[in-house]
């Protein structure tokens, strides 16, 4: 525990990819390995079940330190982290503790979750004793079901490929499908040979599109481009071997329980075939939304009612094997062809082909890109004609260039202070529109705004609070914000009637008062807009 | 009455001044040697229309003063900025007796108790080693009056080549002047080519983080202050490193003080004013904080 403490301690003073990259290879060199397969797979984004609900957690935390809960909550509000409230509160620990990372994990987490208030406490506050600070700070995120210490997967692969020899390459794609936390799986890993020891089963690592950063025209002739509508889904590669076709999210998970359907569908497909997509929710030719995405993706072998109510499809983007021999390095066009025969031997219209749009030119691809939203896309994906399948998120091979948001304008009515990075200042804001002569709630945003934004806002705030609810403090409402969001849908849970999706600040408006503000009848009119909206087939697909 | 010579309460503007003798001195280098400053050494005792006034040291930076106010037997002390942590700059915080208790509450939450200086001292030590050892300068931010001056008093000399940013020369002169003993440090002006730089400590005000200069240059970046208790204010700075140093009270200090001072009523102002009122209310004193905190919340105190 000690050492992984260590190691997140060092990873969050170090500023520097390549100081970073040296911390994680330090350990990793030391680490067991049925500790370092814990380790890799919680800084890859693995998150412990909570073993403790918070509440308990804060009531054991404000007894340990002799203080009242009222001035526990106080000191997590400006703090704005849990563990490390509780960590600052308590005193020094031993340190004497001598668990091992993957124990705790394995064993001891999984025991606490089943105990009684009281013998979690004594257990609980047993831990706390034990730990140092740093490693408390970690423990309790784990007990939390809070770890987000994360390190991008692409530093992880460098500090393997240095503390093992393998080539960057090989550990990526190794590390594609997901690692399990055990022995076996970190040997495994960092095993020395070829491809004969990789799993074929397992998917291979995404493209990811480059969001457009030029004008069109910088990209040269258009006919060099193929253009794809940017589905808004979950993206999926099929890997079809053997008996059996599994269905990989780009995080690495399994989603065959969660879309049977699909997954059943794939086992029409040769063997030896890996297939890049998105899996839709998809009706009458058009995108369900992604919310209702979202209730498919949270359902593990959904009822028949479910599989009615949201259909899903999976879209076709690309092929990267065939007959078990690898495709990647050929060129888009192939590629494609590739993919169009054998979702026709396939035959199976859960298995959609993604359209090509046919664009004469540039000015085209403009109007195409502000009919997406209309059509349930989320802007357009431009890929070039000759490039090979890439390895992560390269400029040059495919674009992404996604639609105008929906736009309004907003007044700031609650604020409260922000967790992490934000802590102590005020950053998480309320925003509402007029209905009538009354603000009405509509969105929280947290994000858009730089540095220097956030500080003036914090002021502002400060200045202008003419009420506490505990944390929340009422603003004046007289800061007018214009706010983004990508999806607008009707929801009985919102005061105003709808909910948006992915809002964010665009700009402060302080040439705007208040009442020139927005109104719950112009969000209900985007609404209607959206939802009256004609589906067309895409324009022609060529091929 | 100026209680001490930070910016935030020694204004410019008044007609007279009254302030302890090396607070008047620091005043005279930020306001101009023309105020009119009536000097009242720690201890003594001045009569202002029956009311007794005494300054009494508050362990804040150099010359930083409690005050005492005494009227028909009733006694208040004004703590000002306060800090009960050693500081080898100025003289330690005295405790003074009340009936009543106006404290500055500033780092007023349980979250905030100061590791021990001396251990803080030592972990800036090894992060300047460990950055000279790669050839990277280390560079600072401190307030550039007490602060600094405390971190120059408190390294070793033969630690190795500092630099201050020029907003810290004045101030640390007039230390000097005054025969506090500090390690040797250079103009950053003097330094010549970059290879000076290279294995040196850079002490700078926080506002030069934001600034050209220095603050931009690929070195070390640290700053001294009790807020780097918490990571959140760290990380949002990018700083590589955050010392937990600070010039106020923490929550063990702030208790102590009030027990000290034996007060039955406590007025508490800045920071967490209405949460450490509570506390002492619950305690069975009278506190609250003071009026002016109802009017808005302050700013973060942070440069």
């Amino acid at each position: 525990m000690k050492r992984f403490a260590s190691l997140v301690a060092a990873l969050d003073r170090c500023r520097r990819t390549r100081e970073q990259v040296a911390a994680l290879a330090d350990y990793f060199r030391d680490a067991p390995p049925e500790e370092a397969a814990w380790a890799a797979c919680l800084l890859l984004g693995r998150r412990p079940r909570p073993a403790v609900p918070t509440s308990r957690l804060r009531r054991f935390a404000a007894a340990a330190a002799g203080i009242p809960e009222w001035l526990f909550a106080a000191c997590y509000e400006r703090v704005g982290d849990l563990a490390e409230t509780i960590t600052l509160l308590l005193p020094e620990g031993r340190g004497l503790e001598g668990v091992p990372l993957h124990a705790w994990l394995e064993e001891r987490l999984p025991a606490l979750r089943g105990l009684e208030e009281e013998a979690q406490r004594e257990c609980v506050l047993e831990a706390w004793r034990g730990l140092d600070r740093t490693a408390r700070l970690v423990w309790i995120k784990f007990v939390t079901g809070g770890f987000r210490v994360g390190v991008a997967q692409g530093k992880l692969v460098r500090a393997l490929a240095r503390v093992s020899g393998l080539e960057e390459a090989r550990l990526a794609s190794r590390l594609a499908g997901g690692l399990h936390p055990t022995d076996a799986a970190w040997r495994r890993l960092l095993q020395p040979g070829g491809d004969e020891h990789d799993d074929p089963g397992r998917p291979l690592p995404f493209c990811l599109a480059h969001p457009l950063d030029r004008p069109l025209e910088a990209l040269g002739d258009p006919d060099r481009w193929r253009v794809e509508w940017k589905w808004d889904g979950v993206r999926a590669q099929i890997v079809r071997r053997g008996a059996e076709a599994l269905l990989w999210s780009r995080g690495g998970e399994v989603l065959n329980a969660a879309f049977p359907e699909i997954a059943a569908a794939a086992m029409r497909l040769p063997g030896g075939t890996v297939l890049d997509g998105e899996l839709l929710a998809f009706r009458a030719g058009r995108p369900l939304g992604f919310e209702r995405l979202q209730r498919r993706l949270g359902r593990r072998d959904p009822g028949p009612r479910l599989l009615a109510e949201i259909p899903a499809v999976w879209m076709g983007y690309d092929l990267l094997a065939r007959d078990g021999t690898d495709l990647r390095d050929h060129p888009l066009d192939a590629r494609r062809a590739g993919l169009e025969e054998l979702l026709q031997a396939a035959g199976d219209p859960r298995l959609a082909l993604s359209p090509l749009l046919a664009v004469a030119g540039w000015g085209e691809l403009r109007r195409l890109r502000d009919e997406a939203r209309r059509r349930g896309a989320e802007g357009l994906l431009l890929k070039r004609r000759d490039a090979p399948y890439a390895m992560g998120r390269r400029r040059g091979i495919w674009y992404k260039w996604k639609a105008d948001p929906f736009r309004v304008d907003a007044v700031l009515t609650y604020a409260r202070r922000g967790h992490g990075l934000r802590a102590g200042l005020f950053t998480d804001y309320t925003f509402s529109v007029w209905d009538g002569g009354e603000l009405v709630p509509f969105a929280r945003a947290y994000s858009g705004l730089d540095a220097a934004e956030i500080r003036s806002v914090d002021r502002f705030v400060r200045r202008n609070a003419r009420e506490r609810f505990g944390p929340v403090r009422a603003v004046r409402p007289e800061l007018v914000c214009e706010i983004a969001f990508e999806d607008i849908r009707r929801s009985a849970r919102h005061k105003s009637g709808v909910a948006v999706r992915f809002p964010r600040i665009v700009r402060l408006r302080p040439d705007k008062k208040a009442a020139e503000a927005d109104t719950v009848a112009a969000l209900r009119a985007l609404l209607k807009e959206k939802e009256t909206a004609p589906w067309n087939e895409p324009p022609s697909a060529t091929s | 009455m100026v209680t001490h010579a930070h910016a935030d309460h020694a204004r410019p503007g008044c007609g007279s001044y009254l302030a302890t003798p090396e607070t008047a001195r620091l005043l005279r280098l930020r306001l101009g040697a023309a105020i009119a400053v009536q000097e009242l050494p720690y201890g003594e005792i001045l009569d202002l229309g029956g009311v007794r006034l005494s300054l009494h040291p508050s362990g804040h930076i150099r010359g930083a003063a409690q005050v005492r106010l005494e009227h028909r037997g009733e006694v208040w002390v004004v703590t000002g900025d306060v800090k009960t942590a050693p500081d080898p700059t100025c003289l330690p915080y005295e405790p003074v007796r009340g009936h009543g208790l106006v404290l500055e509450s500033t780092f007023g939450l349980p979250v905030f108790r100061w590791p021990e200086p001396a251990a803080v001292v030592a972990e800036l030590l090894d992060w300047w080693r460990g950055n000279a050892a790669e050839g990277r300068t280390s560079l600072l931010f401190a307030y550039a009056l007490g602060k600094a001056q405390r971190i120059l008093a408190a390294l070793p000399a033969g630690a190795g080549p500092i630099f201050l940013h020029p907003a810290l020369e004045a101030p640390t002169a007039a230390y000097r002047a005054e025969g506090v003993r500090l390690a040797p440090a250079r103009r950053l002006a003097a330094a010549g080519a970059r290879g000076d730089l290279a294995s040196a400590l850079v002490l700078a005000p926080p506002s030069a983080a934001a600034a050209p200069g220095p603050g931009r240059s690929p070195a070390a970046r640290a700053f001294a202050s009790g807020w780097m208790q918490l990571r959140g204010m760290r990380r949002r700075r990018a700083l590589d490193r955050g010392f937990v140093l600070s010039d106020h009270a923490d929550w063990p200090g702030l208790l102590a003080v009030v027990r000290q001072s034996g007060a039955e009523r406590v007025l508490l102002v800045h920071g967490s004013a209405p949460e450490l009122a509570r506390f002492l209310q619950e305690l069975g004193l009278r506190a609250e904080a003071a009026p002016q905190e109802a009017a808005g919340e302050e700013d973060e105190v942070w440069p």
